[in-house]
């Protein structure tokens, strides 16, 4: 009996391991798959220039961009061009945020008035906003103002669509059912209106913030005296090519950090949708 | 006899503009319901039964206030009605449950809207969510309920801030057959807990049958009350199966033949509908090649 008791508490421990070790090894899985073509990519460019197939004085391997970046990082270059680009991207795109999402929201709710407005708003969007930046310039000078200005003209388009029509699709029935409990238009707006469409009035949030930093590295290049986008064009002017490319990494660095945050925002705001990626 | 709902000749009709052009015969009015009269007991368990497109919800919109008749007037405790007010309580086919609250919050927010307490609207609401059978699913969200849950939740909402009238428009047309005859007897069971006063939209005879204490049945469009049938039933939700006694097989097949010929009807009418929407279509679709 002894012996067959303890043979069994064997058994279970040994499932519990087994478990243990299926479970870390379907988490190595995912962390493979969401590493190797990266990491193969990055490979890739390290090898690439020192055996020869692309030109190592244009395309230098990653290691000596790495350390062109820890440079930059620890002559304080790197803050000074990162803080001065994502003080414009950022307060352009709040402004755009304060700005466009209440008008938005009167935009959808007063039905005539989308639908007066709606063709403006799609030819405006439609219109590249980098060919406009020589107007902007043109008025606003070279200084902050016209950074902010375009950022948050670039912003405000996506922000802008997605409320109104965020506010537009909300569910007729909804609607109906709460006007049956007696609700007045102010109440109805806050209680319904405002909730059922915060899922697609964060679409527009994330669109902006991804043309937020794109619209202003292009005008940091075209016009301007710090700032990333100016960095990554000085560099190349002075041949800085590792450092260039430093600049073009934080770049995207920045663009995966903010989009992360903004989903993850947007996930804990509307957590009761129902999510069918899964 | 006093009525708690009185509905006297109610006539209703609607100007559809469709897109199809200048057609004289598109902006013509098309009237929905025509001299509609019924009168609805303090407590009465009232179904109405009609073909499909025959102004059944019509009829249930004018109720809850959210449409006001042509001609003619309802009403409510002998006062004509004045708009949607939380004296009458609406059910919705498709559930209508606010998606982004929880089945608590969802039950709170006509307690809400009504302006009681805190802590009070979540009394009320935790004893209606158990009066539904849905104890445990306080928090959860609607999309991790099912149909018959939601239409559950939503009874419960509309209960929970005490109308004196509960509206419902098919609401469990929309369920499965199994979870629509729980709900029927849940149903009653509920009726006669709280005494209110129901008036039940369906397409639904068995249905009717089962559930109303008086059935009226509509025609086809124009909608009016073609005859209003009492259902001598005592005691639904005793165990033995109503559905089976003959007097229910023989009311369900009376009502049948009141709805046959309207319902070949408003089918005939649903056809030449679509048939001259698809010829119209076609002669704007000319038109633009005419002109190109």
């Amino acid at each position: 009996m002894a012996n067959s008791s303890t043979g069994e508490t064997v058994v279970l421990r040994d499932n519990k391991s087994l478990e243990a070790l299926e479970w870390s090894l379907a988490k190595l899985r995912r962390a493979f798959k969401f590493s190797i073509v990266i990491l193969s990519l990055l490979v890739f460019w390290e090898i690439a220039p020192r055996v020869g197939l692309v030109n190592v004085t244009f395309f230098p391997p990653l290691t000596e961009v790495l350390q062109a970046w820890w440079q930059l990082f620890i002559s304080g270059d790197l803050a000074e061009h990162m803080t001065a680009s994502l003080l414009r991207s950022g307060g352009g795109f709040l402004l755009a945020i304060v700005i466009s999402i209440p008008l938005g929201l009167a935009i959808g709710w007063w039905k005539p008035v989308a639908e007066y407005l709606n063709p403006l708003l799609e030819l405006m969007r439609n219109t590249a906003v980098l060919a406009l930046l020589p107007v902007f310039i043109l008025l606003l000078g070279l200084g902050e103002t016209s950074k902010i200005a375009i950022v948050l003209y670039a912003c405000s388009f996506p922000l802008l669509l997605n409320t109104v029509s965020g506010v537009k699709n909300v569910d007729p029935l909804l609607i109906k059912s709460a006007r049956s409990m007696g609700l007045t238009s102010v109440r109805l707006f806050y209680k319904v209106i405002l909730p059922a469409s915060l899922p697609t009035i964060f679409v527009g949030i994330r669109q902006a913030g991804a043309s937020s930093i794109l619209v202003l590295v292009a005008a940091e290049m075209v016009g301007a005296q710090s700032g990333l986008g100016y960095f990554i064009q000085y560099a190349q002017f002075n041949f800085q090519i590792p450092g260039m490319y430093a600049g073009i990494i934080t770049i995207s660095f920045i663009g995966v950090v903010v989009n992360y945050l903004l989903v993850a925002l947007e996930k804990r705001l509307t957590s009761w949708k129902q999510t069918y990626n899964e | 006899m006093t009525a708690k709902i009185s509905i006297q000749h109610v006539q209703k009709s609607f100007r559809i503009k469709r897109n199809l052009g200048h057609l004289a015969e598109n902006t013509q009015p098309i009237s929905a319901l025509q001299d509609i009269n019924l009168d609805v007991k303090q407590g009465e368990f009232m179904v109405i039964v009609g073909p499909s497109g025959c102004g059944k919800s019509t009829l249930l919109d004018l109720l809850a206030g959210l449409t006001k008749p042509n001609s003619g007037q309802i009403l409510l405790d002998n006062k004509p009605l004045a708009g949607p007010n939380l004296d009458r309580g609406i059910v919705f086919q498709q559930y209508a449950l606010f998606p982004w609250k929880t089945t608590l919050q969802n039950v709170e927010f006509g307690l809400e809207a009504k302006g009681v307490g805190k802590k009070e609207r979540r009394e009320i609401a935790q004893q209606h969510i158990e009066l539904v059978g849905l104890a445990g699913f306080e928090n959860r969200f609607p999309h991790e309920l099912s149909g018959g849950m939601k239409q559950r939740v939503a009874i419960a909402r509309s209960l929970a801030y005490d109308p004196e009238v509960l509206l419902m428009d098919e609401p469990f047309a929309a369920l499965d057959a199994q979870t629509r005859e729980t709900l029927q007897s849940e149903l009653l069971r509920i009726w006669e807990a709280t005494k209110k006063t129901i008036i039940f939209i369906t397409h639904g005879i068995e249905e009717a049958v089962y559930l109303g204490q008086r059935v009226a049945v509509m025609t086809s469009r124009p909608g009016r009350i073609k005859k209003v049938i009492t259902i001598p039933f005592e005691a639904r939700t005793s165990e033995e199966d109503l559905r089976a006694k003959p007097e229910f097989v023989q009311l369900r097949h009376e009502i049948w033949d009141l709805l046959k010929d309207e319902v070949s009807r408003a089918q005939e009418q649903e056809k030449t509908k679509t048939l001259k929407s698809f010829s119209n279509g076609k002669s704007t679709l000319k038109g633009v090649a005419g002109d190109g």
